[in-house]
């Protein structure tokens, strides 16, 4: 790549061609205040006009995001005019701002308030007419609150990019313009997935996951016996609200918070993960053996289900009829567990902290239910089980390492960890279909062909000669490449793996913020990054597992023995099996 | 869509046609759907984002951005009132407000027969006639709030 020299506040650099001003600088060390948090491609539209700086050869201060760099370029970031009028423009985007910040969701994580911080700009210098305001909160996933909205477009882009879907646009014109999907609608009503990607990238409290800590709280108050299971992707990222390093895994002490925050009974939802493998595995072998409907998808991830039910209705029959692994998990503590100890399961209150926010959707679906009892009763993100520790003064790093509960559900093994990214549960499900089909473990034990972070990956598996077609999709954009081969009967694939976030539930919905500029201790390309760090985080624990594949969770074969019977018994499918909805209307009438 | 006729499908779907492999197409789709049927709503932006793949809140975007597309059926008469700056210092908010008060509806919406649509325009340049209105393609110059009803009656003898 061919070097540019410039030079920023009179220094020279040298550095690639092709650079806009704001990536150079921050290579060079400046962090220019900015909205758009250098979500590469995911808001060109210069639009917010807060990291103006003063460059040769420009007209007047140019926004840096947009601006890129030439030889000879002498930028400044810090000339009374560029300061002056970055902390203006900001100044307008606070005129047009619900200021409410102490009771707002985002607090902390505001790049809004960040960058009014940096630039000493005041909230009520522009007083004057404000758009009027949309408020959302039908869905049980995503709060949407126009107050908050800066219309910097990050959340349209990242719709787009991740989904194809575009459920979100600008609507009507000039002073008047929100955000929002067709007619300004609720996503209730439109043929949103509920994956929460746009809240992730919101910068402020626009877009907000709908909080379930109140039902928690309640639950607790009546002195229900409340279980609480942690999904994979949790323990990868949960540590990042507590100052941890981006991929460090914290399950020691994320239980050990747990257990302090006095549920009667701290599970992996791993174990869920396991039990999901065992049926998963065996309904494939199943329609392999009786020529059933191939591909089989996975089934796992509630936003590609949605997604599946809006767009390809009439493909619906290749998904695993399997429920996804908490919800499992959810119906065995309510049925075994619940007889096991003696509990009546009506006074059993579930929550599932859970890295998704489309989770909160799928808990409340009519078929999550066995002999009228919901099978998880409150879902929590990634985020929300963090504001639960800290409002309970409980110092996240000086807790000390705990195991799970050991008793019923508290085995699992690798295969269930490794659920949390994309080609988790195809390896975890390869791992299994592999001991089923021959008798004997798979040596090694990994699949690795089916790891890393593309958005769409395949691979032939061989298993005793017999080759296993499969492949593996995040994000709806590349599902689609999938599901379009198989309306055409082009699909070469036996097993597919969708999950409904790019990078899967590691970079689910309701995962902790990644904003480069609050985060000034991590490296500079941490956007690009931090997904396969936390996969990592995922997959050196499965490595230091002694068991690594479902099939051989000592509690998992007692569970089948004492309850159960065998997979995909009827017993297991009362429970454990769900069914889909092919008439989901993509803008219902109103 | 069920509320959509078959043939009205097909009308749009060949509109479609027309433009799907210009670069970008949108705007030429919109606007030929707009001259047919007057309007465009969420229905036909529906099958609109499945030819194209473009998403139907970019589409609706597109609708409620420029004031030429209109989401709901216009009138037989469209009364377009210009409150340009030239129309309105010569008293055009009077004449809308008549407008408004025999009509019984404000700028933007349409009489309950659907004979009459109530526009507010900005500058149609014809600054020397103003206040001037169109109905339809019809322009009147120098309009005075008491020549309101005498307008309407005109179209509406011609019913």
């Amino acid at each position: 790549m061919a070097k540019v020299n410039i030079k920023i506040e009179g220094v020279p650099y040298q550095v690639e061609e092709g650079l806009t001003i704001l990536e150079a600088a921050r290579i060079c060390g400046y962090e220019i205040p900015t909205l758009c948090s250098y979500n590469h491609g995911e808001c060109s539209l210069a639009s917010c006009r807060v990291c103006l700086v003063e460059a040769t050869g420009a007209r007047g201060l140019v926004a840096s995001c947009v601006y890129p760099i030439a030889e000879g370029m002498e930028i400044r970031i810090s000339s009374p005019k560029a300061v002056h009028a970055r902390r203006v423009s900001v100044e307008l985007l606070l005129s047009n701002h619900s200021f409410k910040c102490q009771q707002c969701e985002k607090n902390g994580h505001c790049e809004l308030l960040h960058v009014a911080q940096l630039t000493g700009a005041r909230e009520d210098k522009f007083m004057g007419a404000k758009t009027p305001t949309h408020y959302d909160n039908v869905s049980p996933s995503i709060i949407r609150d126009t107050s908050k909205c800066v219309l910097c477009g990050r959340c349209v882009a990242r719709c787009v990019n991740a989904h194809g879907t575009g459920i979100l646009g600008f609507e009507k014109r000039g002073f008047n313009t929100y955000i929002a999907p067709a007619e300004n609608r609720s996503f209730m009503e439109s043929p949103c997935i509920l994956c929460g990607q746009c809240v992730n990238v919101c910068p402020t409290g626009a877009l907000m996951e709908k909080s379930e800590i109140d039902k928690v709280d309640e639950a607790m108050r009546q002195g229900k016996y409340v279980v609480v299971q942690t999904a994979p992707a949790v323990r990868a990222a949960l540590g990042e609200e507590f100052g941890f390093p981006v991929g460090t895994p914290v399950t020691g002490k994320m239980v050990a918070a747990l257990k302090r925050l006095g549920f009667n009974k701290v599970y992996d939802t791993n174990f869920g993960a396991d039990l999901t493998i065992m049926e998963e595995a065996n309904e494939l072998l199943a329609r392999i053996k009786s020529n059933g409907v191939l591909p089989m998808i996975t089934s796992c991830s509630p936003g590609w289900v949605n997604y599946a039910e809006y767009f390809y209705p009439d493909q619906i029959d290749h998904l695993s009829s399997c429920k996804s692994p908490h919800q499992m998990q959810g119906a065995i503590i309510k049925s075994y567990f619940a007889q096991e100890k003696g509990l009546d399961p009506k006074d059993i209150f579930v929550v599932s902290i859970m890295p998704c926010v489309a989770k909160k959707f799928e808990k409340e679906r009519p078929e999550m239910e066995v002999n009228g009892l919901r099978d998880v009763d409150a879902v929590l993100t990634t985020r929300e089980l963090a504001k639960l520790i800290k409002r309970s003064g409980i110092n996240f790093a000086k807790l000390p390492d705990e195991e799970y509960d050991q008793d019923l559900m508290g085995d699992y093994t690798g295969a269930g960890v490794i659920f949390g990214t994309t080609g988790g549960v195809m390896e975890a499900a390869l791992r299994t279909a592999y001991k089923v089909l021959t008798g004997k473990e798979s040596n090694p034990i990994e699949f690795k062909q089916v790891r890393g972070m593309e958005g769409l990956k395949e691979a032939d598996i061989n298993i005793n000669g017999t080759i296993l077609k499969v492949a593996v999709a995040s994000g709806m954009r590349n599902a689609k490449v999938l599901l379009d081969q198989i309306r055409d009967g082009k699909s070469p694939y036996a097993f597919i793996e969708i999950m409904g976030c790019p990078g899967g539930c590691v970079n689910g919905g309701g995962q902790p913020y990644i904003k480069p500029s609050l985060m000034p201790n991590e490296d500079l390309d941490i956007i690009d990054t931090y997904r396969q760090k936390r996969a990592n985080a995922l997959y050196s624990e499965d490595e230091r597992q002694v068991l690594r594949q479902s099939h051989n969770n000592p509690q998992i074969i007692e569970l089948y023995n004492k309850f159960l019977g065998e997979p995909n018994s009827h017993k297991a499918h009362e429970l454990l099996h769900t069914h889909y909805n092919k008439d989901r209307v993509q803008f219902p009438e109103k | 869509m069920a509320k959509l006729h078959d043939t009205a499908v097909k009308q749009i779907e060949e509109i479609i046609a027309r433009y799907i492999d210009e670069p970008t197409p949108l705007m030429l789709i919109l606007s030929d759907i707009q001259k047919e049927y007057g309007y465009i709503p969420l229905e036909v932006q529906e099958i609109v984002s499945k030819k194209t793949g473009i998403p139907v809140a970019e589409i609706y975007g597109v609708v409620t951005f420029y004031s030429y597309f209109s989401l709901n059926p216009k009138g037989k008469y469209v009364i377009g009132c210009c409150l340009g700056t030239a129309c309105y210092v010569k008293g055009a908010q009077q004449v809308i407000g008549k407008f408004e008060e025999l009509l019984d509806v404000k700028p933007g919406c349409t009489t309950k027969d659907g004979l009459f649509t109530l526009d507010a325009l900005r500058c149609i340049g014809a600054c020397s006639l103003a206040p001037a209105l169109k109905v339809n393609d019809k322009v009147y110059s120098n309009v005075k709030v008491d020549e309101v009803q005498k307008i309407i009656d005109e179209y509406k003898g011609a019913k």
